[in-house]
């Protein structure tokens, strides 16, 4: 019977073609806004690791003084230079990377390229590997090359083809700073859908062109971006001892045990630290998964919530919309549903032929809606928001709208149905 | 084939309470060929929307070829209009957009017939009435006694074993008129039983019986109320 329901939903939008048309694009618009708007919702909360994300944590300490105290507080984002580097050497966890922003001068050799300033970061080996950082050509520096401060350099596929015109160029040297650097590994293309392991230095911004070992950046006395608290004066805030927080540190736990004796290690290390007199607090230390720290940082824009629900609202509107219209259209057809009552049509027969037919301006109002979607999308894409090139249509979303569409409008079409399958077939045939 | 005993309805409003029934008491024998005759608003018409199970009765009982439907849900009542009965309506009631084929197969659907049976009973069904020609027309298409003609295609097209049928005549001119009786009678004559509701006396007196109803109470008009008696031979029931 389905196909039968289907066939009389065309001939009933044949019929009244204006109207069928109003309630199509009701949908679609409904429809086309909310995915808009649900799918950069669901990019920008996406996983930016999966398979991996559960894997990976990211270490708060509290290494402030007592100036300001409350019981119970957050410690602070970042740490220090010094703890940084101690839990680096400790080599607690199965990997571990050390990191900062930061921005440096490149003068290529080519004659026809000037001097440029390029988004770097200074970090240390395992931020490769941790993070599954494809390689074009090469690979990451080794730890030995934290430990002796190598030039070395890793460079993404874009500054490579920028200064060279090739990805081949592992053992070239590029000079930054005026200080050249080795290259040993060319990145792939390679874009997380959130800056997620440096929130400081824009939460959606594109991975950086320059990566150097952080030992290195220091002897080279290379630029610092990023945001950096200090709670003490100090002469030089980058020092290693400087009482300042500019340092983020992420580790990697294959386990739940080994997550918690991680977390057991940085408290007797806040303790150590305390007994030396370096730390001032009760130990208060974080260790929260790559999730955990998304959801606390709360990385999605909250205009980009609202904008969701100011969508799903419109398409509320548009769904009461639905609901008028096709309250007028079954109505209209009472005469009609009243000759197939007589003519042996059950309620649940004439519920289930006026739910199809509603559903059917459902399918064709999503297949208009994902237009407007990708149209939407588009509009996006020329916005000037970080996220800006990361909002698109994939499958799951694309499955998402039709299912939506086709959804709202068996909901809208519920009352009307309902209604119409009430149709008293003697007074219609009698007022005929 | 229909039996009903003391059957009342009662319409009942905040502030009024219409009595269209009062006690109806009636058997139609299978095969027959009635008449029910009854001024405007006498309750012929409820009468015929209790008889084809489109509305319910207040009190009473009524079988339906000995099916008790009094207590029977809507699916059970609509599979019992959908198999045992046949409509034909003073105004026709074709669906516009369906052509005539189409329209015919309405009741089938409902059936749940396979589309090789469909076919064949639509193309017999409108072939009885003179219209397989034009099976793929549109109603607008059609003069109102081929309209009817198409009508009663459809109320036959299931091989009802009871045709209801409301003024079938009373929208035609007087040769549609007559087609539409003969064939009726012609239905009649091949086994269906036929109720029709008619203002027509002279339609009345071609029935085999004639039914009167008067402020919804029921009378044979030569025996009088309540008693229903056969007044002419019924045709021969069907196998």
């Amino acid at each position: 019977m389905l196909g039968y329901y289907f066939d009389l939903a065309i001939r009933s939008f044949r019929r009244n073609v204006a109207m069928t048309v109003l309630m199509v694009l009701a949908i679609a618009f409904g429809v086309g806004a909310s995915m808009t708007t649900l799918t950069v919702l669901y990019v920008l909360s996406g996983d930016p690791m999966p398979g991996k994300s559960q894997d990976l944590y990211y270490v708060q300490l509290d290494a402030r003084d007592l100036e300001g105290f409350e019981p119970g507080e957050e410690p602070q984002d970042q740490l220090p230079r010094a703890d940084a580097e101690a839990l680096l050497r400790a080599r607690r966890a199965d990997r571990q990377a050390m990191m900062t922003g930061g921005s440096a001068a490149i003068e290529p050799e080519r004659a026809d390229l000037d001097p440029f300033f390029a988004r770097s970061r200074w970090t240390s080996a395992d931020f490769f590997s941790m993070f599954r950082v494809p390689f074009a050509a090469g690979s990451a520096w080794s730890a030995d090359d934290d430990t002796t401060a190598a030039r070395v350099a890793v460079i993404s596929r874009e500054l490579a083809e920028k200064l060279f015109g090739a990805v081949e160029v592992v053992g070239k040297t590029v000079r930054v700073d005026g200080n050249e650097l080795r290259i040993v590994g060319v990145i792939d293309r390679w874009r997380p859908v959130s800056h997620f392991y440096d929130l400081n230095t824009g939460t959606y911004s594109a991975p950086e062109q320059l990566f150097v070992p952080f030992s290195t950046s220091r002897d080279l006395e290379l630029e610092h971006t990023g945001s950096m608290n200090c709670w003490n004066i100090a002469e030089d805030p980058r020092a290693l001892g400087a009482p300042c927080e500019w340092i983020q540190f992420w580790v990697e736990l294959d386990s739940r045990d080994e997550a918690a004796a991680y977390r057991d290690f940085l408290v007797s290390y806040s303790e150590e630290q305390r007994a030396a007199g370096r730390f001032q607090r009760e130990p208060n230390v974080r260790l929260s998964s790559l999730t955990q720290w998304l959801a606390h940082k709360e990385v999605v824009p909250d205009d980009v919530r609202l904008q969701t629900w100011l969508a799903l609202g419109f398409l509320l509107v548009c769904l009461v919309n639905t609901v008028g219209l096709l309250l007028t259209k079954f109505t209209r057809r009472s005469s009609e549903i009243g000759v197939r009552r007589a003519l042996g049509a059950s309620k649940r027969t004439i519920f289930a032929q006026l739910l199809v037919e509603a559903g059917t301006i459902g399918l064709a109002g999503g297949i208009l809606g994902l237009g407007l979607a990708w149209l939407g999308l588009w509009a996006v894409e020329h916005q000037p928001t970080p996220y800006a090139g990361l909002a698109k249509l994939d499958l799951a979303m694309l499955v998402t709208t039709i299912v939506l569409a086709i959804v709202s409008s068996l909901l809208a079409g519920l009352v009307p149905a309902w209604r119409g399958c009430q149709v008293t077939p003697a007074i219609q045939l009698k007022s005929l | 084939m229909l039996q009903m005993k003391d059957v009342s309805k009662v319409y009942r409003t905040e502030m009024v309470e219409t009595h269209a029934l009062r006690d109806l008491t009636l058997h139609v024998r299978e095969g027959e060929f009635v008449a029910v005759t009854g001024p405007s608003g006498s309750g012929k018409t409820t009468f015929l929307n209790i008889a084809g199970l489109l509305e319910e009765l207040t009190r009473g009982d009524y079988k339906l070829d000995g099916v008790d439907v009094k207590n029977l849900g809507d699916r059970a009542r609509s599979r019992l209009r959908n198999e045992k009965i046949g409509f034909v309506f003073q105004s026709f009631n074709l669906i516009p957009d369906l052509n005539l084929f189409d329209n015919v197969d309405v009741p089938l659907r409902y059936r749940g017939l396979g589309r090789g049976d469909r076919l064949r009973r639509i193309e017999s069904a409108l072939e009885r009435v003179g219209l397989k020609s034009r099976m793929r027309h549109y109603p607008a298409e059609l003069s109102g006694g081929q309209q009817q003609r198409v009508a009663i295609a459809r109320a036959i097209a299931g091989d009802p074993r009871l045709l209801l049928a409301d003024e079938p005549t009373g929208n035609l001119d007087s040769q549609m008129a007559r087609e539409v009786m003969e064939l009726l009678e012609e239905l009649n004559a091949q086994g269906t039983t036929v109720v029709i509701v008619t203002h027509d006396a002279e339609l009345a007196a071609r029935a085999q019986r004639n039914i009167h109803i008067v402020d919804g109470i029921a009378a044979d008009l030569e025996h009088g109320p309540a008693l229903v008696r056969p007044t002419r031979t019924a045709a021969q029931p069907r196998a």
